[in-house]
C-alpha cells in the first residue's frame, strides 16, 4: 500500500488529488489531501472583483465538492514536515506517515517585510488585489473613489501571475473611462523590473500599450518604504512617488510550514528539479506550483502542465523507474489590457513570448502577443475551464503538456 | 555583438552584458563603470567580488540577497551603484543580466 499525502488543496493539489484516483492502482494506494481552509478560490477571479465585473461568490467554492471521492480530505493545517521520518505533523494533533509527499502550498503575500506597507493606512490608502479580502476591500473603495494619483506597484519578484499588476493597471484605465472619470485619475505603474515585463518581445508590446492608455511607468524601483504620513513609496536610490491609492502586490513568500520545517530557500521556496519536479534534497518529496523555486513563472497553467508531467513521474518512481518526463517551463497567460480585448503570451524556459497563432498553428483561433477579443472571451473562458477542466485534470484539446514551437514566429 | 571596450573587442548582449567571461579584467570593468559615471573605489571592488563568486556558485542573484549577504546592504549597494545597481554591478562584474524570476 502506498501512501500518498498532498499538503495544499488549491490549484495543484486539487489538480493531483484527481490525476492520482485515474491513474494509481486502485487497491494499492491511499491518498490524503490537507488544507487549512474549507474554500477554493479562483484567483484569476482576484482581478476583476475590484471593478465590479465577478461577484464575490463566483470565485469560491468549497473544497469538500472539488476533492475526487475515493480521496480523503482533511480540514487542518499541517504545521512540520519532518522529510526524515517521512512523516507530517497536523494542527489537530495527529500525524501522517508518508510514502510519497506532494507539497502544493502556494504562496502569500508578506506585506509586512517592507517598512510601513501593513501600516496605518493598509485598508485605507494602501490595498492588494493578491488576496479574496484585499480584493473585495479594494473594489468597495474604488465604488465610491473620487479620483487623484493611483499607484500599481508590485513589491520585488518573483510573484505570482506576474502580469496581474499590468492587467489591474489596464482595466483601471477602462474603469475610469467607463465611469466618466479618466481625466481625475493619474496612473503610475511602479515597478522593480527594468521595463513592464522581463521578456523583451512581450515587454516592447506592453509599453506601447501603456503609453497608448497614458500610464506613466517607473522602472528599476527597489521599495524601501512606504510613508503613511505623507502617502509616498521611497525606494532605496532616493525616489519616491506619491499616492492618494496605492494598489500594491507585496512581496510573494512561500508558506511558513516549509521555512518551519526546513525546506525552503531566502523567500521559502522550495529548492525542486525544474524537469522532474522532485525536491532537490529528499527523493520521497515532490513540489508543484508556486511553492517551487524553479524558473518559470508561478501560474495555474504552469501548474496544469506541471500536474500531467509528474503525475508521470511520481508512477515511475513507484515502480522504482527512471523519471523520464521534462518539464520545460510552459506558461500559457491571457493579459487583459482592456476596453474587452486581451493578449495571449505562451512560453517556457527556453524560448520567450513572441507573436503567432495558437492553439492550432496556421490557424488559431487565438492570436498570441496581440490584442484581440477573441483573446478576451479566452481569458473569460478561463473561469469554466478552471473549474471543470484543468482541476478535474482533464486534458484540454490542443493544447500539450511541452510547450508546441509550430505557429510561432521566431 | 562586438563592441570596443577599453581597447579590446568585447562580446555583449544589445543591453550592453559581456557573453564571455574569459574577455573579463579590471580595465574592462573600469571602462564599463564610467560609462555609467563611476568611479571604482576599493569598496566597489569588494561587492564586484562577491557578485562574480556567487556567480560562479550558480547562485542566482537578486537585491534582497545582496541585503542580506553580510557583505552591504541594500542602501550602500545603492550609493556605489546608483539607480539600478544589480543591474549596473554586474555589467561591471562581466556576468549576465541576473533573471529576476518570472
Ligand atoms: C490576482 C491573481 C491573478 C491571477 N491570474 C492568473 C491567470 O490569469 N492565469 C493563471 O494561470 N494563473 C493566475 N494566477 C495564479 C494562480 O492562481 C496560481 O499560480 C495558482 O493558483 C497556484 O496554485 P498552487 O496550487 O501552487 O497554490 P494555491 O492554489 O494558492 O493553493 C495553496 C493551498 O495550500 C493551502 N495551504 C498552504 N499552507 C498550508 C498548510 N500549512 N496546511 C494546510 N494547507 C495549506 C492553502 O490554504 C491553499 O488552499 C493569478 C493569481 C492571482 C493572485
Amino acid at each position: 500500500m502506498k501512501k500518498v499525502v498532498i499538503i495544499g488543496a488549491g490549484t495543484g493539489g486539487t489538480m493531483m488529488a484527481h490525476h492520482l484516483r485515474k491513474d494509481l492502482d486502485k487497491s494499492n494506494r491511499s491518498v490524503t489531501i490537507i488544507d487549512e481552509r474549507k474554500e477554493h478560490y479562483y484567483q484569476p477571479g482576484f482581478l476583476f472583483l475590484p471593478f465590479d465585473q465577478y461577484k464575490p461568490e463566483d470565485i469560491v467554492k468549497p473544497i469538500a465538492d472539488l476533492i475526487p471521492e475515493g480521496v480523503e480530505f482533511i480540514n487542518t493545517a499541517a504545521s512540520r514536515i519532518e522529510a526524515e521520518k517521512h512523516q507530517v505533523l497536523l494542527q489537530n494533533g495527529s500525524t501522517l506517515p508518508y510514502d510519497i509527499l506532494i507539497v502544493a502550498t502556494g504562496t502569500e503575500v508578506a506585506p509586512e517585510e517592507i517598512d510601513g506597507m501593513a501600516g496605518e493606512e493598509w485598508g485605507k490608502s494602501v490595498f492588494t488585489f493578491y488576496t479574496f479580502e484585499g480584493s473585495k476591500a479594494l473594489r468597495d473603495k474604488l465604488r465610491d473613489w473620487q479620483g487623484g494619483k493611483l499607484v500599481v506597484h508590485i513589491t520585488e519578484m518573483p510573484i505570482k501571475c506576474p502580469v496581474a499588476p499590468l492587467e489591474f493597471a489596464f482595466l483601471a484605465d477602462s474603469f475610469f473611462k467607463d465611469k466618466k472619470m479618466r481625466d481625475k485619475v493619474d496612473i503610475t505603474y511602479v515597478t522593480p523590473l527594468s521595463g513592464a515585463f522581463t521578456k523583451p518581445k512581450a515587454t516592447a508590446t506592453l509599453e506601447y500599450l501603456l503609453k497608448e492608455k497614458n500610464i506613466r511607468i517607473e522602472p528599476d524601483f527597489a521599495i524601501e518604504s512606504v510613508d503613511n504620513e505623507e502617502k509616498v513609496i521611497r525606494d532605496y536610490g532616493g525616489r519616491s512617488v506619491p499616492f492618494d491609492l496605492l494598489v500594491t502586490v507585496p512581496t510573494n513568500k512561500g508558506r511558513e510550514v516549509v521555512e518551519i520545517s526546513g525546506l525552503g530557500d531566502d523567500l521559502n521556496f522550495i529548492p525542486t528539479d525544474k524537469g522532474t519536479l522532485q525536491s532537490k534534497k529528499h527523493p520521497d518529496i515532490f513540489v508543484i506550483g508556486d511553492a517551487t523555486n524553479i524558473p518559470t513563472s508561478k501560474a495555474g497553467s504552469v501548474v496544469h502542465f506541471e500536474a500531467e508531467i509528474l503525475t508521470d513521474n511520481i508512477l515511475s518512481y513507484i515502480k522504482g523507474k527512471e523519471m523520464k518526463k521534462e518539464f520545460d517551463g510552459h506558461a500559457n497567460c491571457f493579459i487583459e489590457t482592456g476596453e474587452g480585448k486581451a493578449l495571449l503570451i505562451d512560453f517556457n524556459y527556453d524560448h520567450e513570448p513572441v507573436t503567432g497563432t495558437f492553439p492550432i498553428a496556421g490557424i488559431g483561433p487565438l492570436r498570441l502577443l496581440k490584442e484581440s477579443r477573441f483573446n478576451h472571451f479566452g481569458k473569460l473562458a478561463f473561469r469554466w475551464i478552471y473549474w471543470n477542466m484543468l482541476l478535474k485534470a482533464r486534458p484540454i484539446p490542443f493544447v500539450s503538456a511541452r510547450m508546441n514551437l509550430a505557429g510561432k514566429d521566431f | 555583438m562586438d563592441k570596443l571596450i577599453a581597447g579590446k573587442t568585447i562580446s555583449v548582449t544589445e543591453e550592453g552584458f559581456m557573453t564571455d567571461f574569459s574577455q573579463w579584467d579590471k580595465s574592462i570593468a573600469e571602462a564599463i563603470a564610467a560609462e555609467n559615471d563611476i568611479s571604482l573605489t576599493p569598496r566597489h571592488w569588494e561587492v564586484i567580488d562577491y557578485i562574480q563568486n556567487e556567480f560562479k556558485n550558480d547562485i542566482p542573484l537578486s537585491i534582497r540577497k545582496i541585503g542580506k549577504s553580510g557583505v552591504l546592504d541594500i542602501k550602500e549597494f545603492y550609493q556605489l551603484f546608483p539607480m539600478a545597481p544589480l543591474k549596473t554591478a554586474t555589467k561591471i562584474a562581466g556576468i549576465p543580466k541576473p533573471v529576476s524570476c518570472i
